[in-house]
C-alpha cells in the first residue's frame, strides 16, 4: 500500500508537485494521466525516492520513505521501475540485465539468477533473445526486457513512467499486454501514461493531474464518460 | 652532405638500453597516473564540495604549470629543503604520474559524465548501491569514452618523457644526446632516437585501437 500525504517537490523556485495526497493500495492498478508538465513523472518518482520530496510524507507499507534517514536502497528493492527509455545496461545481454540485480542487490545465487531471469523472459515472450544485446532489439523488445528486470527483484510495487511514449506505435501494444498480464496477476501498479485505451481498460482508478495538484481521482468508467471538472473534461476531448 | 650513420653503429646498443628506462619509468609513471587520476575522477564527480574541491585545485596546479618545472621543483627544489637526495627514476616517477594524474582525472570525469544518466537511475531503482553500480555498470561505459583520449594521454606522456633527459635519467633522449657530444655528430644519434621513439608510439597507437575495437562489440 502506498499512502502520500501533502506531498510537494519543488525544484528551485518551481513548484511541480503541490499537496499530493492519495492512497494506492495493494493490488490495485492506478493510472497517472494528464497533460505533460502536469507533474506526473515527479509524482512517480518520488515513489522510489528517484527525487526526494520537498515536503509531505510517503508510506509504503506502513513504513515512512519520505523520513530522510531512511536507507533509500532498502525501499527500492521492493519497487520496480520501467523508464520511457528502457536504460537497459547496453554492455550486458538481456539475459545479464535481467539477472544483475538479484545477484548484486539480493546475493541470489548465479544459477538461481538465471533460472528466473530465462522464466521471466519467456512470460515477456522474448526467450529467443537472452544472449541478444539491447542494441539488437526493438524498441517494444527493449521495454519487455526492462519489464523483466524490474520483475526480476520480485518487487511488490511496479512504476510505469509513460512506458509506451518512446515507441513506434506498433510496437506499443506488445508491451501493454505484457503489463495487462502483469495487472492480472495483482501486482500494485502506478502507471504514467498517456494510452487511454489502456487506463480505461486495465486501471481500476485514474489519477488525473494538472499543475502539479490531483485534481480529479476515480474509476475509469466515470472518469472518462462523466469527467467532474472542466479541466478533466478539456484534457479528455484533446486526448480522446 | 655530411651523414654518416656508421659513426653510430658502435653506439648503437647503449641507445637501445635507453628504450628498457624510457620504457620503465613511463609505464610506472602511467600506472601511478591512472591509479591516482581514477581517485581524483571519483572525487570530482561526487556532489560533496569538500570531496571535489580539493581535487580541482589539484588539477589547476598540475595542468596550469609546466611539466619541465614540476619535474626540476620534484628533483632539485624540494630535496634542497629537506637535505635529501632523490633518485632521478623516482623524481621522474612522481613528476610524470603526479602531472599524468591531472590529466587522466579530467579524463575520466567526463567519460563517467558522458554517460547517460538514466544508467545511473536505472541501477538506482533496482535498489544497486554506488560502489557495484560505479565498477559494473558506469565504469564500463565510461570506457568506451575514455579509451581514444586516454590513448592520446598516454602517447603524450611517452613522448613527453624525453624531458627527464634534464634531469640526467639515462633514458632514451639522454642516451642520444651523449653519444652526440662523444662523436660531435648530432644528427645521426637523434634521427635515430626519433625512429625509435616513432616505433613506440605506432605500437601504442595500434594496441589502443585494438582494444577499442574489442570495447565495441556490444554495439
Amino acid at each position: 500500500m502506498i499512502k502520500t500525504i501533502e506531498l510537494s517537490k519543488t525544484f528551485g523556485e518551481n513548484t511541480v508537485l503541490k499537496d499530493i495526497t492519495t492512497t494506492i493500495n495493494q493490488g490495485e492498478v492506478v493510472a497517472v494521466i494528464g497533460p505533460s508538465g502536469s507533474g506526473k513523472s515527479t509524482f512517480l518518482r518520488c515513489l522510489n525516492l528517484l527525487e526526494n520530496p520537498s515536503k509531505g510524507y510517503i508510506w509504503i507499507n506502513e513504513k515512512e520513505i519520505s523520513n530522510p534517514k531512511i536507507n533509500k536502497l532498502d525501499i527500492r528493492k521492493n519497487i520496480g521501475m520501467v523508464f520511457q527509455h528502457f536504460h537497459l545496461f547496453p554492455h550486458m545481454t538481456v539475459l545479464e540485465n535481467v539477472m544483475y540485480a538479484p545477484i548484486k542487490v539480493k546475493n541470489t545465487k548465479k544459477d538461481l539468477a538465471e533460472k528466473i531471469g530465462k522464466e521471466l523472459l519467456a512470460k515477456v515472450g522474448l526467450t529467443d533473445k537472452i544472449d541478444a544485446y539491447p542494441s539488437r532489439l526493438s524498441g517494444g523488445q527493449k521495454q519487455r526486457v526492462a519489464i523483466a528486470r524490474a520483475l526480476a527483484m520480485d518487487p511488490e510495487i511496479m512504476l510505469f513512467d509513460e512506458p509506451t511514449s518512446a515507441l513506434d506505435p506498433e510496437m506499443v501494444k506488445e508491451v501493454l499486454d505484457v503489463m495487462k498480464d502483469l495487472a492480472q496477476t495483482g501486482m500494485t501498479m502506478v502507471v504514467v501514461t498517456h494510452e487511454m485505451n489502456f487506463a480505461r481498460e486495465v486501471a481500476d482508478r485514474i489519477i488525473f493531474m494538472d499543475d502539479g495538484k490531483i485534481m480529479e481521482e476515480g474509476n475509469p468508467k466515470e472518469f472518462f464518460s462523466n469527467p467532474n471538472t472542466k479541466r478533466a473534461a478539456d484534457f479528455l476531448s484533446k486526448v480522446l | 652532405m655530411n651523414l654518416d650513420f656508421s659513426q653510430i653503429v658502435p653506439s648503437i646498443p647503449f641507445i637501445l638500453e635507453g628504450i628498457g628506462a624510457t620504457l620503465k619509468f613511463v609505464s610506472v609513471s602511467i600506472i601511478f597516473g591512472l591509479v591516482l587520476g581514477t581517485g581524483l575522477a571519483l572525487l570530482k564527480i561526487s556532489n560533496k564540495k569538500w570531496m571535489k574541491w580539493p581535487a580541482d585545485i589539484y588539477t589547476s596546479i598540475f595542468r596550469g604549470t609546466p611539466l619541465i618545472l614540476q619535474l626540476m621543483i620534484i628533483h632539485f627544489a624540494i630535496p634542497q629543503l629537506f637535505y635529501y637526495d632523490i633518485p632521478v627514476f623516482l623524481s621522474a616517477v612522481l613528476a610524470f604520474g603526479l602531472n599524468s594524474a591531472a590529466y587522466v582525472s579530467e579524463i575520466i570525469r567526463a567519460g563517467i559524465l558522458a554517460v547517460d544518466k538514466g544508467q545511473v537511475e536505472a541501477a538506482e531503482a533496482l535498489g544497486v548501491s554506488y560502489r557495484p553500480m560505479m565498477i559494473n555498470i558506469i565504469l564500463p561505459q565510461a570506457t568506451k569514452n575514455i579509451l581514444p583520449a586516454m590513448m592520446n594521454e598516454f602517447i603524450t606522456l611517452t613522448k613527453e618523457s624525453a624531458l627527464v633527459s634534464t634531469i640526467g635519467y639515462m633514458d632514451l633522449m639522454r642516451r642520444a644526446e651523449i653519444v652526440g657530444a662523444q662523436i660531435y655528430r648530432n644528427f645521426e644519434p637523434l634521427l635515430f632516437a626519433g625512429i625509435i621513439y616513432w616505433v613506440m608510439i605506432f605500437i601504442l597507437t595500434n594496441i589502443g585501437s585494438w582494444v577499442e575495437r574489442r570495447l565495441r562489440q556490444s554495439d
